[in-house]
């Protein structure tokens, strides 16, 4: 074929290209493109009309500027008179200039979807296909609103090209992707699925994506498709390697088809058929015997594609979980790949082997490698396949193997990158916790974490060591002994000052008969700390030191000097002033009793769900390995890491009291009030120690944590969003809307803006307006404290049936808040049809390490699209009397909660929305009004009437409408107001 | 497939084709991280990283690396060889492609991407057919191109 230099040469562009090549600083470069932007800008708008030919190139010239990185705002026009044009080259430029540009100015959409409507009709493949490509390369929703009606019936029109048939399955699928609800399902769809069986390899790679995606969101529906699937794959893996001609990839038959079925059927469980089952089951045995057989090729195409088989088909094993010598022989084929010279394949077996781990019946099997996999966390050069390496032994790891995996992570931590410490930190205290036969071992595993990461510990570590020692009288003093000895190094994180300071605290007194830890020795080993401490720690330390006053009297006067000292009593640091000064205080007013009772030793803690697998979680994103949340593990094998139990290794009775660590307790402890009595002084010591921390402010480390921390957690569909449809629940559950939701969406009823909700950390803030059926909702965040949200994220959720009644586009905020500072979010709201319910925001955050979640009513109710309608009184009457049927009216009558004012009322009733209509209603004192509520599917015309009685203190409100649910939400909304 | 990306050892992207809706903003941020990242991994080391919650599958053809974006449950062998047969195709239209066919001819680029993957998914495998395309669209521009300018606009790649 002759090199590129085929007809379409734009010399010009090839100039200006040349001319940007030779530029030879970035200024230089920003010169030459301002130059030619003011040429292109005079052409287009000089007298002298443009050829179609210099309309491509200078439109095509600005495509290269944008895709330098320099913006464009202008030239859509032309780009747009392009598409209109009969040459073929143009229309292309036209509508690749479109594609990567697109803009959503509605002038132009408009024009843009005129001319790919008229190429879609044209029934010249080549245009059709054009058009397609753009729909699928833009699929906004305003395309989708255009064309997905169409698109199906080109997909399975018996003359479509099979050009166009891919086209338009893909161009579907993107639609489809972007506004699910904007497709109708119907007739086609039983259509699409026989594209399995059709002659054209190409329709079936294009047609099974789009199958896949559809199956996902119904599959009941498409069922049908299993066999097909099965027998299409059965005829690729079956057939010789030169079979299918083109598509044949380095002697491998149709690799990306066939991956792409085996995902499809991975959509489904087993299938129930067993003459399909049986042929499945060949085809995966073949592909598994296939990876033995010795390569047809010597290139790495070959390998790969061969390979990318094998794995999809190892993954649809897995997924499936029921067929053990399949498991067991996926293992052993990946158990070789482990060794491979290649570094793709041992990451990759890695990965897939994570999965294996989990499966009862494959566990085992998986085991056998533990020393390749220790090997390979030892010696692979690359991070990102430690990392791999990390997460197997995790995922292996049993009561079997325990000690020496976590051996094994810990030696490991002291060289690992720092990239991926925490989370190897968070893994090995799992680890510790879930398989810790005594709990000698956990204390150890946990200090020696300390020893060799203190930096990575993050709280949530620290805390529950605590809370396990707490709760068990066993090993308490092994505690206490094990942290005062990991105190006397001379260098000691500040992390094991935290654990010893607490747990010397609490259980000093189990050591202090030896006279090596006698109480004196113990508080200056403390204190000999103190100095270089963060305020947290110290503030913790003080804690500690009150509580030494009760268990160790002799060290009284020696801890009160301490308190007394000027640095103390009068330290810049509000909290550790209050702190000393309240200690002090009590330790010479209370007597030994009332010291003996503030000052007890904790109670047990509440049994809970140790908050490090969280924060793993959140680590890792959504369904990093936890193979519990895709559902696909069996419930039964709850031996395996990475699924969310609640451990059952720590033993208590669970305590009544309130969540004393605070790890996720709701708003943060006050400060402590001053000490006028013991009743409040209780009150106060509990919610001290390490409890009271978040609100100190993050310590140094904590916030270098958090901002490795990835945005993930919240986030998942990270990339997807910026303006994206509102994301549904998805698998986080969303709270229960506060008490208050109610309340604070009555308030919105008659207006627009205001503070929707506010407590002690966040202030929300509305303003909205609306016109027809369509809303924009700004939405003020504000933080009122000083310390940054971290993971803050709002969401729109739509409850029930509601994502088809409307329709709210969220931009996504920052996932920080810095203290005292006011984010704002805005919303698009499409109302489609009647609905009742409002959507719910919830809000979710991080503050000071606890996490933080609210459920609201978002003020969106059907009144704010009414349209007021004026008209004299002869109409509304006749009106009045067409929807005179029952159920079109709805009637309350109600006692007024508030001072009758007629100012007030109409107030009140321009805010719903409504005209008010005057000289209506006989009785001047009642109010008449009228208007349309503006949904996208339909109007609904609505008439009302309020009767204030002011001698009963009491209304009477009729809405009339065409809709007997719209009448009587209409009524229960407006009623409330009065 | 959620993008792709083609940019050069220096860091310059020479083309970028993105299957997901998200503001130029976002884009250049996403393209700066990545490329930074990429670029700072050795020659030996595995062709797929974690990124965010995605996972990237790159690989460097000449002075040119490609890299794509794939979600949690895709492929990534079967990425690696989409990359390879666009390097394939494009290989056999220009005939031994380099990057500066790439940055002259970057709408061909673009074009012949559009034939062999739609809306992130493969469209089409075969190199006879998507050649067959594009080679059918420069036969319809040679056409109406000479119809508008009878002298003929050879760009020669070897001439810049």
């Amino acid at each position: 074929m002759p090199a590129v230099s085929k007809g379409d040469g734009m010399r010009g562009l090839a100039v200006f290209i040349s001319d940007i090549r030779n530029c030879k600083s970035k200024e230089a470069e920003i010169k030459r493109i301002n130059k030619e932007l003011a040429n292109i800008r005079s052409k287009f708008k000089g007298d002298k009309a443009l050829d179609g030919y210099s309309k491509k190139k200078y439109v095509c010239k600005l495509l290269f500027i944008f895709l330098l990185g320099h913006d464009i705002d202008f030239g859509h026009m032309e780009a747009v008179n392009l598409l209109s044009s009969n040459k073929y080259t143009e229309k292309q430029i036209g509508y690749l200039f479109i594609s990567v540009l697109v803009n959503s100015n509605s002038e132009l959409i408009r024009l843009i979807n005129n001319a790919i409507k008229n190429d879609l009709a044209s029934r010249n493949p080549t245009f059709m296909c054009l058009a397609l490509h753009c729909i699928a390369n833009v699929g906004s929703r305003e395309m989708g609103e255009a064309f997905a009606a169409d698109i199906p019936r080109i997909l399975v029109a018996g003359d479509s090209m099979d050009s166009v048939k891919q086209s338009a399955a893909l161009c579907l699928l993107r639609l489809y992707k972007a506004s699910p609800d904007l497709v109708p399902m119907g007739e086609w769809t039983a259509r699409v699925v026989h594209l399995l069986n059709d002659q054209h390899m190409g329709v079936v790679t294009a047609a099974v994506s789009l199958i896949t995606c559809l199956c996902k969101k119904n599959p009941d529906d498409f069922k049908t498709c299993i066999s097909l699937a099965v027998s299409r794959l059965s005829r690729i893996v079956s057939s010789a390697s030169t079979d299918l001609q083109d598509y044949t990839y380095y002697f491998v038959p149709a690799p990306w088809l066939s991956v792409k079925l085996l995902r499809l059927l991975q959509c489904y469980p087993p299938p129930e058929d067993a003459a399909v089952k049986g042929r499945l089951v060949e085809c995966l045995e073949t592909v598994l015997n296939k990876a033995q057989e010795p390569p047809k090729s010597k290139k790495v195409q070959h390998s790969n594609a061969k390979n990318a088989i094998l794995f999809e088909t190892i993954s649809l094993i897995i997924h499936y979980d029921s067929e053990p010598n399949l498991l067991v022989r996926a293992c052993n084929q990946l158990g070789q790949f482990l060794q491979h010279r290649e570094t793709n394949l041992r990451y990759l077996a890695l990965e897939s082997m994570c999965t294996l781990a989990s499966s009862e019946f494959s566990h085992e099997a998986v085991k056998t490698h533990i020393d390749t996999v220790i090997n390979a966390l030892k010696t692979e050069r690359d991070v990102s396949v430690r990392q791999r390496a990390a997460d197997l032994l995790y995922a292996m790891c049993d009561r079997s193997n325990a000690k020496q995996i976590v051996s094994e992570m810990l030696r490991y931590l002291e060289t690992a990158d720092y990239a991926i410490r925490e989370e190897i930190v968070l893994k090995v205290a799992i680890l510790a916790e879930k398989y810790a036969v005594d709990y000698s071992w956990y204390v150890d595993t946990i200090l020696n974490l300390i020893r060799i990461a203190g930096d990575y510990v993050s709280e949530e570590v620290w805390y529950r060591v605590l809370q396990i020692v707490t709760n068990r009288d066993d090993v308490q003093g092994y505690a206490a002994k094990t942290v005062f000895e990991a105190l006397q190094a001379p260098a000691c994180h500040e992390n094991m000052v935290k654990v010893g300071g607490y747990i010397l605290g609490e259980f000093g007194n189990l050591i202090a008969g030896d006279p090596r830890s006698s109480p004196p020795v113990q508080f200056s080993l403390l204190h000999s700390k103190f100095h270089l401490c963060s305020v947290a720690t110290r503030a913790l330390l003080l804690s500690t030191y009150i509580k030494f006053i009760n268990l160790f009297p002799e060290t009284k006067a020696t801890i009160q000097g301490v308190l007394r000292a000027g640095s103390q009593l009068r330290n810049a640091d509000v909290e550790l002033q209050q702190r000393a000064v309240e200690y002090l205080t009590l330790s010479s007013v209370a007597s030994t009793d009332v010291l003996a009772t503030v000052l007890e030793e904790m109670p047990p803690f509440p049994e809970r769900e140790s908050s490090i697998l969280a924060k793993l979680k959140r680590k890792k994103g959504p369904g990093a390995g936890s193979a519990l949340e895709d559902g696909r593990r069996d419930p039964s094998s709850h031996d395996i890491n990475g699924g969310v139990e609640p451990t059952a290794s720590t033993v208590s009775t669970p305590s009544p009291s309130a969540d004393l660590l605070g790890l996720r307790a709701a708003p943060p402890p006050a400060a402590p009030p001053a000490p006028t009595g013991a009743g409040s002084l209780l009150v106060d010591v509990f919610s001290d120690g390490p409890a009271a921390q978040p609100s100190l402010g993050p310590t140094p480390e904590e916030a270098f944590l958090s901002e490795l921390e990835p945005p993930a957690p919240e986030s998942p569909m990270a990339l997807l969003a910026d303006p994206a449809p509102a994301a549904d629940p998805g698998p986080e559950d969303i709270g229960p809307p506060i008490p208050e939701a109610d309340e604070l969406l009555n308030k919105f009823v008659c207006r627009n803006n205001g503070v929707l909700f506010e407590n002690q950390l966040l202030q929300i803030g509305v303003k909205s307006e609306f016109r027809q059926n369509l809303g924009r909702m700004y939405l003020f965040y504000g933080n009122k404290t000083s310390v940054q949200f971290q993971n803050f994220s709002p969401t729109v959720v739509h409850p029930g049936d509601l994502q088809t009644q409307l329709a709210v586009q969220t931009k996504r905020v920052a996932s920080q808040v810095d203290g005292g500072a006011q984010v704002q979010q805005v919303l698009n709201i499409e109302c489609l049809r009647d609905f009742l319910t409002p959507p719910l925001l919830s809000v979710r955050f991080r503050y000071g390490g606890a996490p933080q979640s609210l459920t609201l009513k978002l003020p969106v109710t059907i009144n704010k699209f009414f349209q007021p309608t004026e008209m004299a009184a002869q109409d509304f009457f006749q009106r009045w009397k067409q929807l005179s049927l029952p159920q079109q009216e709805a009637q309350k009558i109600f006692k007024a909660n508030h001072p009758m004012d007629a100012e007030v009322t109409k107030a009140k009733l321009l805010g719903f929305g409504s005209a008010l209509l005057d000289n209506v209603d006989p009785n001047p004192e009642n109010f008449v009004g009228a208007g349309i509520i503006q949904t996208k599917a339909l109007q609904v015309g609505c008439l009302l009437r309020l009767e204030p009685n002011a001698q009963a203190q009491m209304y009477r409100l009729t809405l009339r409408t065409s809709k007997e649910p719209v009448s009587r939400h209409l009524c229960e909304l407006l009623a409330q107001q009065f | 497939m959620q993008f792709m990306l083609l940019f050069s050892r220096q860091g310059k992207l020479r083309l970028q084709k993105w299957y997901v809706p998200l503001s130029d903003k976002e884009k250049k941020k996403i393209t700066r991280e990545l490329v930074q990242t990429v670029l700072a991994r050795k020659p030996k080391m595995c062709s797929f990283l974690e990124w965010r919650d995605l996972k990237i599958v790159y690989k460097r053809y000449a002075s040119l690396y490609f890299c794509c974006a794939i979600e949690d449950q895709d492929n990534e062998l079967i990425t690696l060889e989409i990359i390879h047969r666009y390097v394939e195709l494009l290989d056999k239209y220009f005939g031994s492609v380099c990057e500066l066919d790439i940055i002259f001819n970057f709408e061909k680029a673009y074009f012949i991407l559009d034939e062999f993957l739609l809306g992130g998914e493969v469209q089409e495998t075969s190199k006879k057919n998507v050649l067959k395309a594009i080679e059918q669209a420069d036969l319809l521009q040679e056409k109406t191109e000479n119809v508008y300018h009878s002298k003929s606009f050879i760009v020669c790649k070897r001439a810049y």
